[in-house]
């Protein structure tokens, strides 16, 4: 029997060419689509797949979105789930581990704890008041912390405790690729949801010039296409990436005017304790309110208009919209390479003629977390939620002490009127 | 050079790769460069080379211990350079590792790229903690607020920039290599970078939190491998064949009365109980507290069991002794597993050690691999169970809120206080 560890190590060393193709997936393309587009050559079948699923996720978005925010939670979840199925299955593809049980378990497991330690932190600023109720959340609150790190240890002295002789070098392997996977799928996803609570806009403006992105510089290509991009895809081409970017743009301002004017969209979603429903009702923040501003003496000239009335969160549509265009490409790169590496042609064959979950979302990697390092670093400060969360953590002498601190300042600044009796 | 020596072991290595290589302590076929110092040498020269290497571990092993109680003399912001040297060569050695195993020095972006991102990750993680104890200073020095306030948003840029840089420097024939490393290196600043950060957390909480696990995990090693060496019989775990249940067992147990005895020593002087402050005056590191109840004696009384045994009724413990237990107990029982890992990785890619920084020892890894886990589980213990959030710091975050958001918090607070009848209902002051 030939050694695997001996065989994987000379794979491993050998430049890409000599490295034999994963088999190709098979093709799952419904009955129903084959028949009806049976009649035509198979070039035009491919387009017409494509467009038609293209359509469907659209509409299916739109329809989510409409169901509202912890169907979109659900969304993300589920996503999340598949595209770090699709990479594990790679990887075991690529080493051949199919045949050690335990990397499944294992890789599963891991997935639930971060997932348990991110979900932990963030539900329970969320759901505050829902959590103050029940005595046994409470607990699970409080040492949140420790009991995932005892969990994530559990799984971590049982990957120990697996290594098998011969097979050392694949477990690490596979140890790596999982932590990796997760250090990108989960922590993306978890962003994503992040972003979501401080406002359905921030979700899905963000979203959308990707996907604007994705799709105009496919557009712009196609018809003026002729200078390369960069040798990794050798189907992007410069007039596409601009074109692409200066239509992203536009089209961020325009969808955030139309988006800003609804609260269902601007305000920060909200668990309400007594209806035990998520709720999207507020005074609309600044950024969403109109105010006129200068137009530039440059654009002034072309547009003719002095004034021009905006709501400034279009300011911060242009820097979403320039990220995406500019810097969300690099993900798709990092992606064709990585496909280029590991000589597959997509990730998965879960959606018919685009390919996995993953090719779709490649793009989105960089944003997510651009998004929510944006709107810590400029919209808004620390989170209020997660605020109260540790004030009713502390030592009642200590909530004493803060809570005078408090009602002085808030006395001082004009915000609270003083009682009768103090 | 160091590096050729490893590739030459590697090449030799994978030329036949028969069943008793892989068994630890065989013999490799290209003996590592000997880098024990001159003099050493010439100490040592009429032993034989088994005892040879014995004095040799002995004398590094005692040289090591007291470079620890000088640095430890020399105050915090000396061990928090030397916690970062250490982060730095270890990094270091775990990258030259991959690199040898993929064979990959040629392509020079790597090294840079690898270097680059420990520098982006460091600075993320340092801004984020001198933000928090240096706050004071950074308020008053216009330029490091204006990195202090942006300081996510540049240390993503940052990070982007080596993000790109990679992606534009896949050349056609390397990319699966190229892609290795890149996960080589993000797994290893996972581990490296953030367990050092963690030690650093620990420190500020009072030197007492840093000393104790470290020696505790130090005090099991040699233990384990004393009463291994003298009483060990049966085998541990088929990963390391020259561990044993005997010095298992009989490590978990000194290192628990080690650590009892350590903590009440400690738990007497501030300067290793106190938080460790930045004075903005003097601009030093001060350690000056009123000690908090945690190191004041108090008296427990002995369960019943061992009442007969020690022939006392009650006694006088810090009740950090009793935090000290639960921390030998980690250090002696899942702190090993970090050593299994390490040595399954370096059965994995065929190595004895991870390089040949001290003699007789081998790389800082080496004597730093059942450290990992012990940092996070100490940060994770004083965040769950012994401090809780700074008063003081969250009254700062709600100075910045908006009024609105301001006014909803206190009037939450407001009825949890009333509702816990800390407050009456009615009174304000």
């Amino acid at each position: 029997e030939v050694d695997l560890e001996e065989r994987l190590h000379e794979l491993d060393l050998r430049s890409d060419s000599d490295i034999p193709d994963v088999p190709p997936p098979t093709d799952s393309t419904p009955e129903i689509l084959k028949r009806a587009l049976s009649g035509l050559s198979a070039r035009w079948k491919n387009w017409w797949i494509r467009g038609i699923l293209s359509l469907a996720m659209i509409s299916g978005f739109f329809l989510i979105i409409y169901l509202g925010s912890f169907m979109l939670m659900l969304l993300v979840l589920s996503i999340q789930v598949k595209c770090y199925h699709e990479i594990i299955t790679i990887g075991y593809r690529v080493y051949h581990s199919y045949d050690l049980p335990w990397f499944r378990s294992l890789s599963w497991y891991f997935l639930l704890c971060v997932n348990y330690f991110f979900y932990g932190e963030t539900v329970a600023d969320y759901f505050a008041t829902f959590v103050q109720r029940r005595e046994q959340l409470q607990f699970l609150i409080r040492y949140h912390r420790f009991i995932s790190f005892a969990l994530y240890l559990t799984g971590f002295c049982m990957f120990v405790l697996s290594l098998v002789k011969k097979h050392y070098r694949l477990q690490f392997y596979m140890f790596a690729w999982t932590h990796v996977t997760l250090l990108i799928t989960v922590t993306q996803s978890h962003l994503v949801i992040q972003n979501l609570f401080e406002g359905m806009i921030w979700f899905l403006v963000p979203i959308s010039s990707v996907i604007c992105n994705d799709i105009t510089a496919y557009i712009f290509g196609f018809f003026f296409g002729r200078t390369p991009l960069i040798k990794l895809s050798p189907k992007k081409t410069w007039e596409g990436f601009i074109g692409g970017f200066f239509s992203t743009v536009i089209f961020g301002f325009i969808f955030s005017y139309f988006l800003a004017q609804h609260q269902y969209f601007v305000c920060p979603v909200e668990y309400n304790s007594e209806t035990n429903r998520f709720v999207t009702e507020c005074e609309p923040s600044e950024l969403f309110q109109m105010r006129k501003y200068s137009v530039p003496p440059l654009l002034q000239a072309v547009l003719g208009w002095e004034t021009v009335n905006m709501y400034p969160f279009q300011m911060h549509s242009f820097a979403l919209s320039t990220f995406a265009s500019l810097i969300g490409p690099f993900g798709g790169f990092f992606a064709s390479g990585f496909k280029r590496a590991f000589k597959i042609k997509d990730f998965a064959d879960t959606i018919p003629g685009h390919g996995g979950i993953m090719d779709r979302f490649d793009c989105q990697y960089l944003m997510a977390t651009f998004v929510h390092v944006y709107i810590t670093s400029f919209i808004r400060g620390p989170n209020p939620s997660k605020l109260l969360k540790q004030l009713l953590i502390l030592q009642p002498e200590q909530q004493l002490s803060v809570y005078k601190t408090l009602k002085s300042h808030l006395v001082e600044k004009g915000i609270l009127q003083p009682s009768l009796r103090g | 050079l160091q590096e050729s020596e490893s590739e030459n072991k590697l090449d030799g290595e994978t030329a036949s790769d028969s069943e008793s290589k892989s068994e630890f302590g065989g013999s490799s076929p290209v003996p590592t460069s000997d880098d024990t110092p001159e003099v050493l040498n010439r100490a040592l020269s009429n032993l034989s080379s088994r005892w040879k290497n014995w004095w040799v571990r002995g004398i590094l092993t005692l040289a090591m211990i007291t470079f620890f109680f000088i640095i430890i003399y020399l105050g915090p912001m000396v061990l928090m350079t030397i916690v970062m040297c250490v982060q730095i060569k270890c990094f270091h050695e775990i990258i030259t590792i991959g690199y040898n195993v993929y064979h990959s020095y040629d392509l020079p972006w790597f090294r840079t790229l690898s270097w680059y991102f420990l520098l982006c990750v460091n600075y993320f993680f340092y801004g984020e903690t001198v933000t928090d104890y240096f706050f004071t200073l950074v308020q008053r020095e216009e330029p490091l607020r204006i990195l202090s306030k942006y300081h996510r948003f540049i240390s993503f840029t940052l990070y982007l920039t080596g993000f790109c840089m990679f992606v534009l420097s896949l050349v056609k024939k390397h990319y699966r290599l190229q892609f290795y490393m890149f996960g080589w290196t993000h797994v290893t600043l996972l581990i490296v970078v953030t367990q050092s950060h963690l030690i650093i957390h620990n420190l500020f909480e009072g030197m007492i939190w840093f000393i104790v696990p470290i020696s505790c995990v130090i005090c099991n090693d040699i233990m384990a491998y004393m009463f291994g060496f003298f009483f060990g019989r049966t085998p541990l775990i088929k990963l390391s064949p020259k561990k044993t249940w005997e010095g298992f067992i009989g490590g978990f147990f000194s290192t628990v009365l080690f650590g009892l005895l350590l903590s009440y020593v400690m738990s007497g002087y501030r300067c290793f109980t106190c938080p460790v402050e930045f004075n903005n005056d003097t601009n030093s590191f001060t350690v000056d507290c009123e000690p908090s109840e945690l190191f004041q004696l108090q008296e427990y009384n002995i369960p019943v069991l061992l009442q007969s045994v020690l022939g006392w009724k009650t006694v006088r413990m810090y009740p950090f002794q009793i935090h000290s237990i639960a921390l030998s107990t980690f250090a002696s029982l899942i702190g090993p597993f970090g050593g299994f890992f390490a040595s399954g990785f370096k059965r994995a890619f065929k190595i004895k050690d991870f390089a040949n920084t001290i003699p007789g020892h081998g790389g800082i890894m080496d004597r730093f691999d059942c450290q990992y886990l012990m940092a996070t589980f100490v940060n994770v213990y004083i965040a769950s169970f012994i401090r809780g959030p700074n008063p003081s710091k969250l009254i700062q975050q709600f100075l910045t809120l908006r009024p609105d958001q301001q006014l909803h918090i206190f009037n939450t607070l407001k009825a949890h206080l009333v509702d816990r009848g800390v407050l009456g209902s009615l009174e304000d002051a």
